[in-house]
This record gives C-alpha cells, structure tokens and sequence, in this order.
C-alpha cells in the first residue's frame, strides 16, 4: 500500500490526519474479489459541509460503511478525530439509506428517536421523561413533532428520512455521516433537511454527505470528494468540483442532459 | 380420586364449567404431577413467547427449527456417553446438557454457512435441519436395539412426555425461563435494534454478531428446557406462534414482547389443563393447538391489522367510492350502470326505484359536483399546496377549507346557477 502511494507521489506522513474528524488511509473493501473501494485515502475537514459523490457502484456508500465498521475492510485504517474509531463511536452519527430497513416493524417514531439514545441509556438505564423531551425536540427540528405517535409504516418517504435524521440528531455527535439522505425524497423534506445540516455545521458540526445530485453540490456544500473505486479528487467545491474532475469520476456515464446542467451550474 | 369426584358432584356452580375434569386441571387440582406441568408448560410458554418475538422480529423465525432439530443428536450422545460411564442415562440435566451442546454445534454450522459460502440463510437451515436430524434419529435407532430395556423413552424428546415429569424437571424449566427472561431484559435494547436496523446498530458499536448469537443462545435455552413438555419438534410453535399473535394487537415492539410472553404463558397452561382433563391427550401438541387458536382469533378480530378490519375498511372505502361516483354521474346527467352505486343511492334515497333522482339526490349531486368545481381551483393554485395535498376525490371540502375559502373560491367560479343541477 505504501509503494502504491509512493508511486502515486503522495507522501502518507505528511497528511493532514490530525485532528480531522474522519481521516480514512489506504481504505480497500471487497465484496468477492472485485475492490469497491480501491486504497482511498480520505481527510474530512471540520467545522465544513462535505459531498462524496461519483457514479453508481463508484464505492460512495461502502466508503462510509468502512469507516464506521459495518463493512470490514480488506485493508486500511480509519480515525476519528485522531483517535480510533472504536474509541469515538459516541461522537459519530450515521444516518443509513432509508431503504435498509423493514418501515413495518412494531414501532412509533418517537421510538425510533430514542433508539439514538441507547448508548447514553446503557442496557438498563430507565427512560425518563428528559429523554422523551429531548427526542420530542429532535423530531421538531425536522418538522416531525406531531408524527411522534405515529407507526413508522405510516410515513411518506421523505417523513421516514426525516425520522433518521432525528434519531441521529437526538445523539448530539459531533460527525454526521448521511448516507444518500436526498434520495427519492420531497422537495419539502430535501429543504428541511439540508437547513437542519447547516444548522450543524454553524454549530460547529462536520457533516458529511453521500450525494448523487450533482447539481445542488454548489449550493449545499463546502467540499467534495470524488470518488470511482479510487479517489478521484478531494477539495473545497470551488477548486475540485470541475468539469475535468467530473469526467475523470464519472467517464463516459454522465449522461448528455447531466452534462450541459453542469455546465450551466459551473457557469 | 374418588373423593375428589364426590366433592365435584356437590359444588352448585358445578353448571358453569362444560368439563368438570377441565375445571379442575384449570384450577390445578388434578394432582400432583399434572400441577407440575400447568406450572412447567406456563413458564415455558411465557419464555418462549418473549425470546420467540426477537427471533420474528430480526426474521430469523425458522432458525428456531435449525436449533431444536439439531438438540437430537446431543440428546443421545449423552445417553450413549452417561451409559458407557456406568450412570444412568436418563439423567435429565445430562441429556439437555447433550442437547445443548449439539444444538450449539448445528447453530454455529449454520452461521458458518450463511456467512462464510454464498448459500441463502433458508438453504442453510434445511441443510442443518435436516442433517442433524437424521443422525440423531440413527442415533435413537441404534440406542434402541442395544438394551430394551434402558432406552428410557428417548423418543419422548420428539414430542415431549409429561407423564413421568418430577419436581426437578419442573425446576430446570423454571430457571431456565428466569434465566431466559432475565438475559432478555438485560439486552433488550441492543436486540431492538439490531432487529430493527443492523447497520445502524453497528456503526453505533453494538456488536450485531454477538447479540445474535445471545439471541440464538436465548432460542437454545428455552427449547432445551422445552424438550421435556413440547418435544423438539413443535417448539418452534411456541416459538413463533405467540409473537405473530402478539404482533396483530400492537405497534410497539415491548409491547409485542409482552404480549407474546402473556399470550405463550396462557397457551401453556390452557393447553396443559385440557391436555390433564382426559386421558391419551398429548401435552405439546395440544399446547400449540392453544397457541394456535390465540393466532387464528386475532387474525380475524384484530383491529387495525386484522383480516375482518380490512375486509370493513376496504367495502366501506368502496362504498363511499361509489356513491361519489353516483352522485357525479346523477349531477352529469349520465346513466348510471354499475348495479352497486345505483343500490346504495337508492339505499340512501337519493334516486327512486326508477333510477330518478330524488329532491335530495339532486342536491347532493349538485354539490359534490360543485366541490369538484371547488377542488379544481385549489389544486391549480400553488399557495394552496397543503390543502390539495389532502385531495383524495372523497373528502368534503367544508373538511379541510374554512367557510370563508370556500365563499372566496365561489365568487372565483362563479354563481350557483351556472353550474348545470
């Protein structure tokens, strides 16, 4: 891994590791024997707003998932705010694809919102009612509060995604980690989530995003990281999210139509 | 028992119960032994019908059958092992310990499979199902030609056997319960949500394979200690039955645990009273058959997720349906055939027999058609976003726009009598 570095020209000791809130370092994941991530280095800049984007099957999502231990990588190591993963799980929250879970399961939403305080509640901590008020406020910042009752089969998907969000805001962490959060979701939902996200990061919070619609990259975040198996670019928006990078990520799939919207976007 | 009959013929209330012999299983004054296994059958049944609802809810449910089919091999192992040494091999907390070991090897067979090879978690557990049984069923075949008169009803195991139960079976079962229950409460939680969402649970650091292998642990348990009063075979019945039972009732999953531990512990005791009340009838089997009629009730009279609140809410959507449509068609001046909206406006005496509309059906007409008129103009109008949102073609528009809105929309479409009556 070293020598492929070395190849690259990257010097690994001098990255910027440390007090970056997520610093991935030589990442590979393999489901069978085809990498879907290939020797990522990644450093996430605090206090900021950033974009992973790249095309389908590009590796986005398993990136995320590696580095919080839900995949087991092949190789590479991964730190939280310079110290082990393992050791900061507290201050993570990760927000997974709405899809990766049964909507009919026996509960109501603001359980589903407690459920983010199990690790503050221990395995027989009882659940007060500052518990339920702080899941409550939660589920105000999303403009869910009046679903708090609700089976959660009984959301709109654009609803359940907001209900995600609450339950990782309800963490209080201090790195956000979403997963596709704008997928198939309602203008309304897309609006309220992303002010909640700048909410975070005006407090301080790191935020970081799966996101698969390039034209809104501009407008919502502060970095992007591009990546297709590989990385492909790392950097503020200004600097990285150009045409050249684009083409680089996405070769010959970004289709015509995503092309000229680009082009229009980036001016 | 003779005294017991005459004291049964003197009590008056003797009318309300179908069955004396039921009455007295239920009340348990059957005995001692029968005591026993009310009480046995009760624990079990609670244990059961609390572990069985993780299991459901991580949709693991057969995995169960995987781990009480593959108790048999260890069942005679044990026997095979306690004999060479010299003991008895009947001795109970031996053969659940064989019964545990071996069920313990067929479960880490099985996630050794589902995890390590490409094979499907449904193929994997017929594979280990049914291999395990079968050795242990040449195991019982071998054990059973070697001495007659030692095989000390293995088979039992298959089915259960209450007959022969003592006060140290009933006592294994109840520990083993407590023990279940109280793991239970301790990881109540991380099992939540493992079963609810295991990616999240994992990048929050709960260690998804150990807890469910604490789960699969839980299953072990009560069936091993469920051998004795269901048998191998039908466990996974108490297993599996009372928390889908419990599921129709509730949307909160602790509630769901409860339930099922409630609606177990009742099937349990039920099944095992009726099962003393009369001679040649088999605990286990009749137990599930219990659990089973909890199922079947529920299935039908359940609110909310029931078949027969479906069947109400869906002719009840249908029939609201029809009658819009009538009454549009009536306001249209359009034929109306479907033979069902022209019986519920005559049952509603907006049309005659005739197919005319009544004074008041001409009314109705008129307005649902002038709602129509009304909704129109709020669903083309953006600030109005939320209040068309809730258009369904069915709700009264007085339901979502104050008086006020709709005078404004009026004045907007026009007067009254342009509209055709």
């Amino acid at each position: 891994m070293i020598e492929l570095a070395a190849r690259e020209g990257r010097r690994l000791e001098n990255d910027a590791i440390g007090d970056s809130p997520l610093a991935v370092r030589g990442l590979t994941v393999s489901y069978g024997q085809k990498p879907a991530v290939f020797s990522v280095d990644m450093t996430v800049q605090p206090g900021a707003m950033t974009a992973i984007i790249g095309p389908n099957g590009a590796g986005k999502s398993t990136l995320l998932k590696a580095a919080l231990g839900i995949v087991k990588p092949l190789s590479g190591q991964v730190t939280v705010f310079g110290r082990p993963l393992e050791e900061q799980r507290a201050r993570i929250a990760y927000v997974p694809q709405r899809a990766s879970v049964d909507w009919d399961f026996p509960t109501r939403v603001i359980d589903v919102v407690l459920m983010g305080l199990y690790r503050e509640l221990g395995l027989l901590g009882r659940l007060r009612a500052r518990h339920k008020a702080r899941a409550l406020d939660c589920l105000a910042r999303v403009g869910m509060r009046d679903f708090a009752d609700r089976q959660i089969g009984q959301l709109s998907g654009g609803q359940q995604q907001r209900v995600f969000l609450a339950r990782a805001l309800a963490q209080e962490a201090d790195l956000y980690l979403l997963d596709e959060p704008f997928a198939g979701v309602d203008a309304a939902t897309e609006k309220a989530i992303i002010a909640v996200l700048k909410a975070l990061k005006q407090a301080g919070r790191t935020v970081v995003v799966v996101h698969h619609d390039l034209a809104t990259v501009t407008d919502y975040f502060d970095n992007v990281f591009l990546i297709n198996t590989r990385r492909v670019a790392e950097g503020p928006v200004i600097e990285t999210f150009t045409a050249d990078n684009l083409q680089a990520a996405y070769g010959g799939r970004l289709a015509t139509a995503q092309v000229d919207q680009l082009a229009r976007v980036l001016g | 028992m003779a005294g017991d009959w005459q004291r049964r013929k003197s009590t008056s209330w003797r009318a309300c119960w179908a069955d004396p012999m039921l009455r007295d299983a239920l009340l348990l004054q059957l005995g001692y032994n029968a005591t026993l296994v009310a009480v046995g059958a009760t624990l079990l049944g609670i244990s059961a019908g609390a572990t069985g609802t993780f299991l459901f809810l991580r949709k693991r449910a057969l995995v169960s059958d995987a781990i009480s089919h593959a108790t048999l091999p260890g069942i005679c192992l044990a026997f095979l092992l306690m004999v060479a040494l010299g003991g008895d091999g009947r001795n109970l907390p031996g053969l659940l310990a064989g019964s545990a070991l071996s069920a313990w090897v067929g479960l880490l067979c099985l996630n050794w499979l589902t995890r390590s090879t490409r094979l499907a978690e449904d193929a994997a557990i017929g594979a280990v199902l049914s291999v395990f049984f079968g050795f242990g069923i040449v195991l019982l075949t071998v054990i059973q030609t070697l001495g007659a008169g030692r095989q000390a009803g293995l088979e039992g195991f298959l089915l259960g056997s209450t007959a022969g139960m003592l006060w140290n079976d009933a006592l294994v079962i109840a520990l083993g319960g407590a023990g279940a229950l109280a793991l239970i409460l301790l990881i109540r939680r991380p099992m939540t949500l493992v079963a609810f969402d295991p990616e999240y649970a994992a990048a929050r650091g709960v260690p998804v394979h150990r807890i469910d292998l604490a789960m699969m642990g839980l299953v072990m348990a009560v069936t091993v200690v469920g051998l004795k009063i269901v048998g191998l075979i039908l466990i996974v019945a108490l297993l599996i039955i009372p928390p889908v039972t419990a599921r129709f009732w509730t949307e909160r999953s602790d509630r769901v645990v409860l339930l099922s531990g409630l609606t177990g512990g009742l099937a349990g005791y039920l099944g095992a009273a009726i099962s003393a009340s009369a001679p040649n009838l088999p605990t286990g089997p009749i137990i599930v058959l219990v659990s089973f009629a909890f199922f079947a009730l529920s299935l039908l009279v359940a609110p909310g997720r029931g078949v027969l609140a479906a069947f109400l809410r869906h002719t009840q959507f249908q029939r609201r349906v029809h009658l819009r449509q009538g009454l549009l068609a009536l306001a249209q001046g359009q034929r109306i055939y479907e033979p069902l909206t022209l019986r519920l406006l005559r049952q509603a005496e907006l049309v005659r027999a005739d197919g005319v509309a009544t004074d008041i059906g001409r009314a109705r007409a008129a307005k649902a058609l002038r709602d129509e008129k009304r909704w129109e103009i709020v669903r083309a109008d953006q600030t109005q976003e939320a209040a068309a949102a809730l258009y369904d073609g069915l709700r009264d528009i007085e339901t979502v726009l104050t008086h006020d809105q709709i005078a404004e929309i009026d004045r907007r479409i026009g007067s009254p009598q342009e509209v055709p009556a």
